[in-house]
């Protein structure tokens, strides 16, 4: 018996409800296990296909949530402290691709960042950069549909800080920025991080915005997801590696974070 | 428009059902409060709902209209393949044709996954063999050809002359994926003209393609010939016949397939069907 | 390093109108009921709320003039908050979590000073210890040491002692006056616990509704409190009654006290203070006027002394040494004379 106490037994309908959910998230990685094709294996892996797909991907969700950060936190500030009308406006504008279908937002982004986009016209026009079917499509397709989780967690942190700590900090003479750097942030350090591996993972996995938005080219503009979905056209073997290096070096990144420095709230 | 009628049933019909339950349900409280047992009552209230939603799905999914033929097309019959249904639907009251519209190997994954197909149109005969070898279906027979052109958008703002031009870095350029039959078509085409090409991106179908050239986000593409054929959203540029090789379509029935299903296939091969065929700018087998 | 305030501002129906005037050296308490406004006037010294009219002034420095009046200049000044200079002891302390004891006091510090103060404030054990693992005590002092650190022109405590538990208060408020009198520059505190304001403040102001309500000593507070919320608080007790030639008739116990002043005629608020308050075995030798028989209601241990409530006819407050109470043997039940001197019977009068 716990010292603490007696922790109540769980009532069997909650713990069958449960393993219905956790069988629904099991049983489909294990069936794609299942069908991996183990000798053809190390090829796959090691074919231009799959190891440019890992890179790109690698490189665009980790420069998108850097960016999301850099943008994100000072948009998860004004939308915690800012007192300007249309606020929650704001908030409901930054939190829809989050619901939005990303082909949606992929769409949005063509109508808007793409060569005859409103704003995508002008940048061609004075500098001849055109940025779908370049891998900073994939990284703005990757920002636009993560950075709401970084706001979203940021925000909420934000908005649960005593503001007592920032009147403290200017009582012993600091000036805002350093409030922010010196006190603000390391004080919501735990979400911060959260909000930032959310926003990763929801980068790596990013498919319907990319593919619409940046397009698909292999070694620049094709992502795992996009790799995986032309490849079960193609050759379903290498769709199940790529999809089992999707599920290796996600789960891996999650089992670290989990333990360093995401669940210590 | 069928589909969306019987989905529309399909939930009304769930409805209905809930109700019927939502009375059982006020029984069922009265009992358990009689017997004290108001704890397992709530479960007693929970499950002959969830069996009830779950019985209803199961209900739908079983529903098929007899009348119904679902066809899978190519991407590249989209429009041809609206005027058929059409037609074929006018000319045969109370059947309704589902079209399933997409890349032909896509499709072959559907298909071969078990999706309920009646009749397959495909883009390439290499997609319809492989589909014939895992079995139930018909011989094909083959309905119409076609051949790449380049699409530009209108007025050709990058000044597109041939297939050469596919050599430049500097130009947006665009075809199908490899594994599509107008990937591997377009693939081909470069072969024979000998260009190495400067892709900035695989697009997965034929008509995703069209719309980005359409959009003015590419400046040329390798489309279908019946996708310039008649699209005044698009400006086309004929191949020559040397390096632009012919590809054909071939059709087929699927095992326990209606009477409708094989309607429909001689429709697409009768007179009308070659004639709204060739309207769109496909060539006869 | 003087503080000339003239608060006088107006949020939400509610209404501020308070002066202060904080001699050097020495410490003003702001003893109020919750709601009183007690917080409104830290936010406006600190310069986290603008002040409507009057003036805050600091060190001859203006802080906060809206009217431009108390400035040479003669424009409105608003100074931020960061460059006042007056040191905050808030209420939960609210020590920054992520930093150190050493990091908490150095923040605000001019290089380099915050060893000093650690030293100052006996802080070198816990100096790497971070907040969480302090002691409230403990966490009161780094507080203390990191508001001092700036070299403040003001030192303002805002309930100082209220994040305490009973046990740790008496102790902690001892070390706070130690503290708070190495310290040059006037002080005040903010507490709605009259105890923290008489054994540490040198004057009081009492604040009621926005408004300030008495003002003097802790002494005079004490012996006169002015508003039955002092009174009640200050452990004075308070009752009304009817006074004609000296006798005073009260107004809910069956009993009649002797007053020295014979020349009153009327309703009066009657204080008898728990220390004017003398205990006997037997009936008193000489005459005091006012001597009853009683026994004793409860006993309850005060720190350095030892508060009786005695029962009918007149169940008051008495406060005696503990020494007194184990020489009288006083148990609960415990018969015993009570009696006060006419002149230890407080009389002001009433205006209903």
């Amino acid at each position: 018996m716990n010292r603490n106490g007696v922790t109540p037994r769980a009532p069997w309908q909650l713990v069958g409800l449960a393993l219905v959910a956790a069988a629904l998230f099991v049983i489909p990685i294990v069936g794609l296990f299942s069908r991996a094709p183990w000798r053809r294996l190390p090829k796959l892996l090691a074919s231009d296909l799959v190891t440019d797909a890992l890179t790109l991907s690698l490189v665009t969700s980790i420069v998108a949530a850097a960016l999301a950060t850099v943008f994100g936190v000072p948009l998860a500030w004004l939308l915690a402290r800012g007192t300007f009308r249309g606020r929650g406006l704001l908030r409901a504008v930054v939190t829809l691709p989050m619901v939005l279908p990303p082909v949606v937002g992929g769409a949005a982004l063509l109508f808007a960042l793409g060569r005859r986009g409103i704003i995508g016209e002008t940048i061609d026009n004075l500098t001849g950069f055109v940025l779908p079917f370049s891998i900073w499509g994939v990284i703005i397709a990757n920002v636009f549909v993560a950075m709401p989780f970084l706001v979203i967690t940021v925000e909420s942190a934000l908005a649960n800080l005593d503001p007592g700590y920032e009147r403290a900090a200017s009582t012993l003479g600091a000036s805002p920025l350093r409030i922010f750097w010196r006190v603000t942030m390391p004080m919501i350090a735990p979400s911060l991080r959260a909000g930032i591996v959310l926003a990763w993972a929801r980068a790596l996995g990013e498919f319907g915005a990319t593919v619409t938005f940046a397009g698909n080219l292999q070694g620049r503009t094709q992502t795992l997801p996009l790799a995986v979905y032309v490849s079960l056209e193609s050759d379903r073997d290498s769709a199940i590696a790529i999809s089992m290096v999707l599920i290796v070096v996600s789960m891996t990144v999650l089992v670290v974070l989990r333990d360093r420095w995401w669940s210590r709230t | 428009m069928k589909n969306i009628e019987t989905a529309l049933v399909c939930f009304s019909e769930q409805n209905r059902l809930s109700r019927h339950e939502a009375t059982d349900r006020g029984a069922s409280v009265e009992f358990q409060h009689m017997t004290g047992r108001l704890n397992s009552a709530r479960w007693a209230l929970l499950a002959p709902v969830i069996v009830a939603a779950l019985s209803a799905l199961a209900a739908c999914a079983g529903q098929s209209d007899e009348r119904t033929v679902s066809v899978f097309a190519a991407a590249s019959l989209t429009n041809a393949f609206t005027d058929i249904a059409a037609a074929f639907e006018a000319e045969n009251p109370g059947t309704a044709v589902v079209l399933n519209l997409g890349s032909s190997s896509s499709l072959r994954e559907q298909i071969l996954s078990g999706a309920p197909a009646n009749v397959f149109a495909s883009a390439s005969d290499q997609i319809m063999a492989s589909v014939i070898k895992a079995g139930n279906a018909a011989t094909p027979r083959t309905f119409a050809t076609n051949r790449l052109a380049i699409a530009v958008p209108v007025g050709n703002p990058a000044a597109i002359t041939g297939i050469e031009d596919f050599a430049r870095p500097e130009l947006l350029l665009g075809v199908c994926a490899i594994g599509v039959p107008c990937g591997d078509l377009a693939r081909r085409v470069f072969e024979l003209a000998a260009v190495t090409a400067a892709i900035d991106t695989n697009e997965n179908d034929v008509q995703a393609l069209v719309t980005r050239i359409e959009a003015d986000e590419l400046d040329a593409g390798l489309v279908y010939q019946s996708d310039v054929a008649t699209n005044p959203r698009v400006e086309r540029i004929d191949l020559p016949d040397a390096i632009n090789p012919m590809t054909v379509y071939p059709i087929t029935t699927f095992d326990g397939s209606s009477v409708e299903a094989d309607a429909f296939v001689s429709f697409v091969i009768g007179p009308i069907g070659r004639r709204l065929l060739s309207e769109h700018g496909f060539g006869s087998p | 390093m003087t503080l000339d305030a003239e608060i006088r501002l107006v949020r939400d129906d509610f209404a501020l109108d308070i002066e202060l005037q904080i001699a050097p050296g020495t410490t003003t308490a702001l003893l109020g009921p919750n709601g009183a406004g007690k917080s409104t006037v830290v936010d406006a010294l600190s310069g986290l709320l603008p002040i409507d009219q009057g003036h805050i002034k600091l060190a001859g420095r203006a802080l906060d003039d809206p009217t431009g009046h108390a400035n040479d200049s003669g424009k409105a000044v608003f100074v931020l908050p960061r460059h006042r200079r007056i040191g905050v002891v808030f209420q939960r302390y609210l020590l920054f979590d992520h930093l150190s004891v050493a990091g908490n006091i150095g923040f605000g510090a001019h290089t380099g000073s915050a060893g000093a103060w650690i030293s100052r404030l006996g802080l070198e054990a816990l100096a790497h210890r971070f907040p969480r693992d302090l002691s409230g005590g403990e966490a009161q002092r780094v507080a203390l040491a990191r508001a001092f650190a700036i070299e403040p022109e003001l030192l303002l405590l805002d309930e100082p002692l209220a994040a305490l538990d009973v046990s740790t208060r008496s102790a902690t408020r001892r070390t706070l006056a130690r503290h708070l009198a190495n310290y040059a520059g006037p002080r005040l505190l903010i507490t709605h616990d009259p105890t923290d304001a008489f054994l540490l403040a040198d004057q009081i102001v009492v604040i009621e509704n926005g408004r300030p309500t008495q003002l003097g000593t802790p002494d005079q507070i004490r012996q006169r409190p002015a508003t039955p919320w002092i009174s009640a608080l200050a452990g004075t007790n308070l009752m009304r009654g009817i006074i004609s030639d000296g006798s005073i008739k009260l107004d809910d116990h069956d009993f009649v006290l002797a007053a020295a002043d014979r020349t009153l005629n009327g309703a009066v608020l009657v204080t008898v203070h728990p220390n004017a308050v003398a205990l006997h075995e037997a009936q008193p030798h000489g005459s005091p006027r006012n001597a009853w028989r009683t026994t004793v209601a409860a006993i309850e241990p005060l720190g350095d002394t030892t508060r009786i409530s005695l029962g009918a006819p007149l169940p008051i407050m008495v406060d005696i040494t503990p020494a007194s109470t184990a020489a009288l043997g006083l148990r609960v039940g415990s018969p015993i004379w009570a009696s006060v001197k006419a002149t230890e019977v407080g009389l002001t009068p009433s205006d209903d």
